[in-house]
């Protein structure tokens, strides 16, 4: 018998997973509560049943993440009895770092890439297990699925070790970590296939519904609070929307869509000419911004 | 309770359920710099619409900014993702694409030309199932096209694709198509392909990839995406013998004892019997745990928590195997080895070897022989450079179970991490066990070492005497051989110093010096006690893996480690020749203890401190060790 696409990449991701845990002292799951992180929990959970998930889940809260994303996360971790770690960085919480006053990019160096920084610092972790994918943005094309780190998180492109058949380096110098990816040879279409396939839940907001938005620089932006400024002339109004990826509601546009189930799902995607990240104005900067984000420590 | 898609299953119409019945092809594009393996790709997914139009966008803007196709769309800089590479214009490290037909789901790695990455080009290659091997119709073969198809070939991968490129500026003609196709079929006679296809292409117009060309109808063969639809990946001879490399102990609570791992070949059914062959027990499988459920049986490929019948002994880096076609168990065994240090390879030197779950010490003992991979000749050679690839013998400190690559990839496989720096320094693919060539030896003379110590009434032994330089190792060695002249025992010092005015005096003091230094006195002690001696040997000799060396070239239980343990700060301040002096000074470059390391003996026959007794009641001590554990018949 032999297995279908999705069964490869399952078992992969499965065995990813057990081979860090035998070989560390400290992992943990980044969380981020997106349908990535949802699946990437769902395979954790299979490749250590019946036993307990043996490494906490770690949320970075900026504190401008959808509240939908928040009461799914609560009920996550309810639901699979995980130890559930949530860490925002209090320095720029203080200093009232916003998206909206500081920009971007300097938001998104504050609040996700120090406050990750922060957190694996403070619980020294050794391996943090994340949901990217190669298929999501070129520079993580080329990221192994074990990515040493830096004691300062840094990411070195030019000097990864080679990563051959399954069989998996995980030695760290003092100071160095490791960023793990099991979902590396994943599509966004597989996500959502395995997603269907498994009957694995995410926030509701992937799915489309009557939300209120404002349009901004051609972007449509959720208005999740009140702490969104509007400008001049703007007005909220009610659209049929939905997500295709989530972050911080500021940083992340929607899609008119009328996509409701996850079958609406892969048919918009087979038409769509869009990637994924589109929606992602940290993205934007300019070509080669992600692989400088990474360079600096972010996921 | 979360909401569920659960609805969204039942509605999904029924493409999506064919859209599930998809194989998956890994594929890799390789071939000499330059000859189009990031256009090829690039080409590929943009045809096949799997560019996303903003992707599209930024490749307009990179295009002007580094593109070396004039107006024109740069396809290589879709795949060429980092900055280094879209600046220089070249592939640096493996980039991994994905797209899909209705057919299979595609997992394309586009790996590097240049030979100093070759480390990522074999990255690539471990785990593809087939490459597609580019050539400049208007250059022919090249020595770098030789070498990937070399070591696509060594690392497994059965299905090639000759794509000979550029086909559109020898205005389509036939002839330097075939000519490739005659030079690689010369080639392949040297190499284990299932399948090679030959495909005239044109990477950059877009000729017999997707759709045929009428430019070419003199080719009758499949496009390049017909060929990798329809290329069957599976193995062709029957199922293979049961592997489960355990990965990890599953213990839900005291009851429950579990192996959780991926299944490398074969398949396993409940009440299957497996042997552990690292102890030569037997069970069989009680169940096949899943989160979805209990399986009756599992196969090749997926991941499964077993659990077994009887409560036997069973430790990740074990491997559960078919009892009847087991897998091999040994100390020693021949290997092809990979390396990417930029710290060349020396026999002697020792290596952390890991397999896919196991992980061992282990020494290079010999390098048969470096391979040239562009004649494909064998070469004799002391050292293995970066990008090189060789044969060698490679002693593990405990037994290790494998099969020959050539029969598994997944347990024929193991890496080589450097102790020091953690780097992955090697990789190797097993050929076949070795037997212990030295016992072979002695079984075959009739006078041996035994018969030849007799004549001298006692047993012949090697006394390594390990230490800083000034700890006493010479004083000590001293006295000792002038107790055991005074008992009748027929000895020999050979002081590291004074040989090297001899049968040394060639070899200097860099790294590969050493090495030969130290297998040369350990050689001669072999000898010597192979005469019927005993040896002493006093040598700095600061690497375990060094020692272990030495100690494997005599019978078992002849040698005798000595650790003459005296802190480091203690040399300093005796100092007897002033070297320390010289070293701290910076004049002496890689001297143990001040600019290079000294490993301690874990576990030595014989443990001396030189702070707490005189030189002479430490010779006693070795003496005594000696005449009741070695020498006495």
């Amino acid at each position: 018998m032999s297995l279908t696409d999705l069964q490869r990449l399952e078992a992969e991701a499965i065995h990813v997973f057990r081979e860090v845990v035998a070989t560390t002292q400290n992992p943990v799951m980044l969380y981020s509560i997106g349908k990535d992180s949802s699946v990437l929990l769902h395979l954790a959970l299979k490749a250590f049943y019946p036993a307990k998930l043996p490494f906490p889940v770690l949320h970075i809260d900026t504190g401008w993440k959808f509240k939908e994303m928040i009461a799914f996360r609560d009920a996550v971790a309810r639901e699979h009895d995980v130890d559930l770690i949530v860490h925002t960085n209090e320095d720029g919480e203080r200093d009232n770092i916003s998206p909206f006053v500081h920009g971007s990019s300097h938001y998104t160096h504050a609040m996700k890439t120090v406050a990750l920084r922060q957190a694996l610092e403070a619980y020294r972790f050794d391996a943090a297990f994340g949901g990217a994918r190669r298929d999501e943005e070129p520079a993580r094309a080329k990221e192994r699925i074990i990515s040493i780190r830096s004691a300062t998180h840094a990411w070195d492109p030019k000097s990864q070790r080679p990563e051959l058949w399954k069989t998996f380096n995980t030695h760290l110098s003092p100071g160095e970590s490791m960023r793990v990816f099991p979902l590396s040879n994943w599509t966004e279409r597989d996500i959502w296939r395995y997603i269907a396939q498994e009957a694995i839940p995410v926030v509701p907001l992937y799915f489309a519904k009557s939300r209120k938005v404002v349009e901004r620089d051609g972007m449509l932006i959720m208005v999740d609070d009140d702490r969104l400024p509007l400008r001049p002339g703007e007005a909220p109004v009610e659209r049929l929307i939905r997500f295709r990826t989530l972050g911080c509601y500021p940083l992340t546009a929607a899609t008119p869509s009328s996509a409701s189930t996850v079958a609406d799902i892969l048919e918009e995607m087979r038409v769509s000419r869009m990637s994924e990240r589109h929606g992602r104005l940290i993205d934007r900067d300019e070509s080669g911004s992600m692989e400088k984000k990474k360079r600096d420590g972010y996921f | 309770m979360l909401p569920r898609p659960q609805d969204d299953v039942r509605e999904s119409p029924a493409a999506n359920k064919n859209s599930d019945a998809r194989s998956l092809l890994r594929f890799i594009t390789c071939g000499s710099v330059d000859d189009g393996k990031s256009t090829l790709l690039g080409r590929l997914l943009h045809d096949l619409e799997a560019v996303p139009e903003d992707q599209l966008a930024t490749l307009a803007t990179d295009s002007k900014r580094h593109g070396t196709t004039g107006a024109a769309l740069d396809m290589a800089l879709l795949v060429d993702g980092l900055e280094a590479e879209k600046a220089q214009g070249i592939t640096i490290d493996v980039a991994y694409r994905f797209f899909s037909t209705d057919r299979r789901k595609f997992i394309a790695a586009d790996t590097p030309g240049h030979e100093e990455y070759t480390r990522n080009m074999v990255t690539a290659a471990s785990t593809a199932d087939l490459a597609i091997l580019l050539v400049d119709s208007t250059k022919g073969l090249l020595p770098q096209t030789r070498r990937h198809a070399f070591v696509a070939s060594l690392l497994g991968v059965r299905h090639v694709v000759l794509a000979v490129n550029k086909i559109d500026i020898q205005g389509y003609e036939p002839a330097p198509f075939r000519a490739i196709v005659d030079d690689f079929a010369a080639i392949c006679e040297h190499l284990s392909f299932a399948t090679v296809q030959a495909i005239p292409i044109s990477a950059r117009a877009g000729v017999n990839l997707i759709s045929r060309s009428e430019h070419t109808p003199w080719y009758e063969g499949p496009t390049l995406l017909e060929h990798l639809e329809n290329v069957v990946i599976d193995r062709p001879y029957g199922e293979r013998p049961f592997r489960f490399p355990v990965q990890m102990i599953s213990r839900r609570d005291a009851d429950f004892r579990g192996f959780a791992g991926t299944i490398a070949s074969g398949s396993i059914s409940v009440g299957d019997e497996i042997i552990v062959p690292r102890t030569g027990q037997q069970s069989r499988i009680a169940s096949i745990v899943t989160y979805d459920g209990s399986l009756p049986e599992a196969s090749e490929g997926q991941a499964v928590t077993l659990v077994l019948n009887d409560h036997i002994d069973v430790s990740r880096g074990d491997i559960l195997a078919d009892p009847v076609d087991r897998p091999r168990l040994s100390e020693q065994f021949q290997a092809h080895v990979i390396w990417f240090d930029a710290v060349a390879l020396m026999a002697g030197r020792g290596y952390r070897l890991k397999t896919e779950t196991d992980m061992v010490d282990c020494t290079i003992t010999a390098i048969v022989h470096m391979i040239d991979i562009e004649s494909y000749a064998p070469c004799l050679v002391t050292t293995i450079a970066m990008n090189q690839i060789a044969v060698c013998n490679i002693a593990t400190q405990r037994p290790l179970t494998f099969d020959s690559y050539s029969a598994n990839r997944a347990t024929g496989n193991f890496i080589l991490i450097d102790r020091a720096t953690n780097k992955t320094v090697g990789a190797g693919m097993i050929d076949f066990p070795l037997r212990r060539a030295l016992n072979l030896h002695w079984q075959s003379i009739d006078i041996n070492a035994e018969a030849r110590s007799s004549l001298k009434h006692h047993r012949s032994a090697v006394v390594w005497l390990t230490g800083f330089s000034g700890s006493g190792k010479s004083t000590i060695a001293n006295q000792i051989e002038r107790r055991l002249h005074a008992a009748g025992r027929h000895t020999y010092l050979l002081d590291g110093d004074n040989i090297r005015h001899g049968l040394n005096k060639d070899l200097g003091f860099t790294d590969e010096d050493r090495v030969e230094n130290i297998r040369r006195i350990a050689e001669v002690a072999r000898l010597m006690a192979d005469a019927g001696l005993i040896v002493l040997v006093s040598f700095i000799s600061p690497f375990a893996s060094e020692r272990a060396m030495a100690r494997s070239l005599v019978r078992e239980g002849s040698f005798v480690e000595v650790f003459v343990d005296t802190p480091l700060e203690e040399c300093i301040r005796r100092d007897p020749k002033g070297l320390y002096k010289k070293a701290l000074r910076g004049e002496i470059a890689h001297f143990t203890g001040i600019s290079s390391p000294y490993e301690r003996p874990e576990s030595p026959e014989v443990y001396l401190n030189t702070l707490e007794a005189a030189s002479a009641e430490l010779a006693d001590k070795v003496c005594d060790y000696l005449e009741a554990n070695v020498i006495c018949q």
